[in-house]
Order: C-alpha cells, then sequence, then structure tokens
C-alpha cells in the first residue's frame, strides 16, 4: 500500500488540517508521501518533511499551481496517481473540488467524507446529513478519497527530516482564473481547528450582539460559529455556519448559544467532546444532544460567564 | 445559450432516513421523494440566465429511475424548457452518472452545466466536478453567485474560511451552493403547463456507457449517539463541572 497526500496551503503555511489526514493515511499505510503543489511554495514542502508518519514529500512548483485550480492539480495527481494504491486529501472545501475531478480522470469512484478506515478497502462516511453511516468496500485499483479531518487527530512534529523529491510536470490547461480571495476577518482560531467554539443562533439578534461571543470566544482563545438561521439572518458572515451544508467542527468544548438544534445543525458539531447548550426555550433540541444545559437568558449568561471566567 | 441542468431524486429534505431492519441498506420503502433542494438552486440559477436571456434554453436532466419524471417536471414547471431522463433500474454511482451526463453533453453541446453541489441522500459532492472532468472543461464548485459576462462565466465561491472570485470560460461546469438563491415556487398554470413540455426518456443501454459499480455497499447503521447530558441551574454550577468534571476549561 502506497498513499498520496493532495496537500493543501496558502500563504506559505500547510494547512492544519493537512495534519489530520496524514493521520488518516496512516490507517493504510507506513509509505506516505505528500504532494505540495503551489507556486514558490518550497518552504511549505520543507516543513512538511519533519511531519510524523509522512515519508517522502513531492514538490511541484510553477506559477500554473499557484491558485490550486482543481483542472490543473487534478491532471498533475493523475500523472503521479499510478504508483498510490490510495490518494487522500480533506473533505473540506479544497479536497472536494478537487478529488472528484481527479477521480473522473483516474476512472474510479472516489469516496467523501470518509470518516474511519477499518481496512485498506473498506470505509465508513455518513450519508443522509450524518443520520446514517455507510460501510463501503471500494473495488477500485486507485482509492480516491476525501477524509473528515475532525475525525482523525492531527501528527506531531518529528526531528529528522524525510526525503524530499521534485517533480517539473506542467499542467496549464487555462481553464480557469482566480480573480480575488476575500478571507474572513478574524483574528481567532479558525473555527476548523479551535479547541472551543462558541456557536450564536438567531436568538443572538443582531451581528452587533454577536461581539458578546467574540469577547467569550477571546477569554477563552476559542472560535466563533453559527447557525444557519444567524448566518441567513445576516448576523454573521456564511463562513462561520456549522452544519451540514457549512463547516463540521469537533472541537474539545462546544458552546451553543441560542441555538434550538436543528438536525443539520447538530450534523455539524454532534462530534464535539463537551457540548454546552444555553437556551431560553427547555425543550430546544439542542438539550437532548448537550453534556450541560444551561435554560437561561442568553443575555444574562454570557455577561456572567465571561465575568466568572477571568 | 443552452444550460444544462442535471437533477436528483431523493427523499424530502424533511424525513429522517432509517436503516432496514437487515442493516444492508436505506430504508426508502415509504420515504417520500423530493427533487433534492440544492438541484432546485441549480435550476433557479439557470432560470435567473434565462430570465435575462431571450435566447436561452433550460433542459433538466435526471439519470434515474423511471419516477424521477416527477422531479423533471418539477423543474419543467419551475419554467426548463426540456427534460431527459436517462432511466435506470437501480440507482448508478456518481461516477457512472457523470459518464452519462457526459453523453448527454456530447449530444447537446450546452454552454453551460449547473449541478447542486451535492445530494442531500449520499452527500457525496462529486458528479459535477467529475463531468467537468470527463468533459475537460473548467468547473467552479460551491457558488454564491453566477454572473455571465459575454463567454465568461464569473463566480464567487465558499470556501471555507471565505470566498474566492473565479473567471471560467464557456463552457463550463458550476455548482450551486446554499446561498446562491431563494428557488422560485411553480406556480399552477406553469405546473398544467408542464404537463406538456418536452421530456425524452432514454433508456441507459443506449448511450452505451460503462457503468459498472464500483463499490459494494456492506451495511448502513445509526451512528453512535451522544449521551443525555445534565441541566445545571447556574452560570456558576456551569463553570464549576466545565472545569471539574468535564476538565475542558482551567
Amino acid at each position: 500500500m502506497k498513499v498520496l497526500i493532495i496537500a493543501q496551503h496558502s500563504e506559505g503555511v500547510l494547512d492544519a488540517t493537512t495534519l489530520n489526514v496524514v493521520r488518516a493515511a496512516l490507517a493504510v499505510s507506513e509509505d506516505i508521501s505528500l504532494l505540495v503543489a503551489g507556486s514558490e511554495c518550497r518552504a511549505v514542502a520543507e516543513d512538511a518533511r519533519y511531519l510524523e508518519g509522512v515519508t517522502n514529500v513531492i514538490l511541484a512548483d510553477h506559477p500554473c499551481y499557484e491558485s490550486l485550480s482543481a483542472e490543473n492539480l487534478a491532471s498533475l495527481v493523475a500523472e503521479l496517481a499510478p504508483s498510490y494504491s490510495h490518494i487522500l486529501a480533506s473533505a473540506n472545501t479544497f479536497g472536494k473540488n478537487v478529488m472528484p475531478r481527479l477521480a473522473a480522470l483516474l476512472d474510479v469512484q472516489p469516496l467523501t467524507d470518509v470518516l474511519y478506515i477499518e481496512d485498506v478497502d473498506v470505509f465508513l462516511r455518513p450519508i443522509y446529513a450524518g443520520n446514517l453511516i455507510a460501510k463501503i468496500q471500494s473495488h477500485d485499483k486507485v482509492k480516491a478519497m476525501t477524509v473528515r479531518t475532525s475525525a482523525f487527530p492531527p501528527v506531531t512534529q518529528r526531528t529528522e527530516a524525510c526525503s524530499l523529491e521534485v517533480v517539473d510536470k506542467v499542467f496549464d490547461l487555462q481553464l480557469s482564473r482566480r480573480i480575488k480571495i476575500e478571507v474572513g476577518q478574524s483574528e481567532r482560531p479558525d473555527l476548523g481547528t479551535a479547541k472551543v467554539v462558541i456557536s450564536g443562533g438567531r436568538a443572538i439578534g443582531s451581528s452587533e450582539n454577536f461581539k458578546l461571543l467574540y469577547s467569550l470566544a477571546e477569554k477563552l482563545d476559542g472560535a466563533v460559529g453559527a447557525s444557519r438561521a444567524a448566518v441567513d439572518a445576516g448576523f454573521v458572515p456564511y463562513d462561520l455556519q456549522v452544519g451540514q451544508s457549512g463547516r463540521v467542527v469537533a472541537p474539545e468544548l462546544y458552546i451553543a448559544v441560542g441555538i434550538s438544534g436543528a438536525i443539520q445543525h447538530i450534523a455539524g458539531m454532534k462530534d464535539s467532546k463537551v457540548v454546552v447548550a444555553i437556551n431560553k426555550d427547555a425543550d430546544a433540541p439542542i438539550f437532548d444532544i448537550a453534556d450541560y444545559g444551561l435554560v437561561a437568558d442568553l443575555f444574562d449568561v454570557l455577561p456572567e460567564l465571561e465575568a466568572q471566567l477571568c | 445559450m443552452k444550460i444544462l441542468v442535471p437533477v436528483k431524486r431523493v427523499i424530502d429534505y424533511n424525513v429522517k432516513a432509517r436503516p432496514k431492519d437487515d442493516g444492508s441498506d436505506v430504508d426508502l420503502s415509504l420515504a417520500k421523494m423530493g427533487l433534492n433542494p440544492f438541484c432546485e438552486i441549480a435550476i433557479e440559477a439557470a432560470l435567473r440566465i434565462k430570465d435575462e436571456n431571450d435566447q436561452c434554453e433550460v433542459i433538466a436532466v435526471s439519470v434515474g429511475e423511471k419516477q424521477a419524471q416527477e422531479q423533471i417536471r418539477t423543474a419543467l414547471a419551475m419554467g426548463a424548457d426540456r427534460g431527459i431522463l436517462v432511466e435506470v433500474d437501480s440507482p448508478l454511482e456518481p461516477l457512472a452518472v457523470a459518464k452519462c451526463l457526459k453523453s448527454i453533453v456530447d449530444r447537446e453541446h450546452p454552454d453551460l452545466l449547473i449541478f447542486g453541489k451535492q445530494g442531500i441522500d449520499n452527500d457525496n459532492n462529486q458528479t459535477g466536478q467529475m463531468v467537468a472532468g470527463l468533459c475537460g472543461y473548467p468547473q467552479g464548485t460551491f457558488c454564491s453567485t453566477i454572473d455571465i459576462i459575454g463567454d465568461l462565466v464569473a463566480i464567487t465561491r465558499e470556501i471555507d474560511g471565505g470566498s474566492e472570485v473565479w473567471e471560467l470560460p464557456l463552457p463550463a461546469v458550476l455548482t450551486a451552493d446554499l446561498r446562491l438563491n431563494e428557488p422560485r415556487y411553480a406556480s399552477l398554470p406553469n405546473i398544467m403547463k408542464a404537463k406538456k413540455k418536452p421530456l425524452e426518456v432514454m433508456a441507459l443501454g443506449d448511450l452505451g456507457v460503462d457503468t459498472r459499480p464500483r463499490q459494494t455497499l456492506l451495511g448502513v447503521s445509526l451512528p453512535s449517539e451522544r449521551k443525555p447530558g445534565i441541566k445545571v441551574d447556574s452560570v456558576t454550577a456551569l463553570i464549576e463541572k466545565l472545569k471539574n468534571e468535564a476538565k475542558v476549561i482551567l
């Protein structure tokens, strides 16, 4: 078995979820290559050589990979793929963009959102908004998949560097062009990797009131999330949405504030280690899955919580 | 301008799916079925382009069982011009569906394909990207805006932690995210009119594509449930629990 991981990175830094993907790869094989494709990304590749479990880093450094477009990247990986039994990437908007295109080029049926690797060809993945788990056996020669990173702990660093291999294959298809990137303005830790997530629902009432959550998040060094209702109401940007159609998170501590607990929201946070629910409505479904529930007005609770935490 | 919108028949989004008693598959025997919500958004996106272009045809196509005609009729009632059903006896895997759609693309030569980003049944989020790969077309996934500018399409993509703006030359494949639009309701007169719109049914065998399954479903189970927790009566009690019992804060 040989695994190839497609690394995600931006601005010279490896995306933290790649560390979780390496952990998933270790369930398959001890022969793990990590592809760092990009433009002027040698530093990322150099850093990746110190990742626990990675046995070879492949660097493809060319301006055509600058935006990591699915078209160019899938063509590059398709060229490398025949040497590998498994190809993995994060099940986020990066991996979900490129992996199916790559699979089509390889004529294989990919797996999305793998959350458990039972055997080299048997995988568990969520279906129906996480309400069911499917166990799937893949018969394809190359198994292409995205993995749910919250289901695999990150690997650590080691002191010795693995080998670095440079490939000069250029796939400049010129099929798409990135014009602009708008990164969410947040100094808080990223939702996907934060140890504490504090999410607000419709009951927060306004973007002004969301400051209460940000302020608490600062105290706990956490990230702020939101329910779809809060996002649709325009209180916070879309990329903060936790749920089946937004981000899937699994922090140590998840605090749901004024969130009733729609099935789609719960699908996005139910793997959190400890869940706290704060809601006025004692019958809100969020209390069914919360470890600790507090039936109270959030506008009383939040300042008190913050005051007592200092 | 010709726009192809692939649509899928799935379980109604309000129904909670259950495994069959023997755990072999999802039990859909009594489930209410409907048009996949993301496909509805894709249809609406195509119709909005049509609303601004006189010379625009919107084709709803499905690769599914006979009953998927109902979902194509829904798309026609919303305003699509005609429908194509590639009729299959049992559901195909996304790769096989993508190959069927590729053969429809080869016949229809659309300028644009708009997919829903995923089906709410298997949550695969694959078919659009696969069709783009098979056709060699550019792809714009998770779109929250779509603007046709001459022979280009400009899109905003929703990505983790922000968004991106991309330009793709036509023909191109797009996939619709939740925020792209609010789909219109079909009016009663349009529902009546849709019954007379053309809906071509093709047999899978006519396409001559390889649809052999690559995967075996070994079983379907319920996820482990969270254990019910407790209610605390004050912020002080909550903090005490988090510190001393759960040990998640210092």
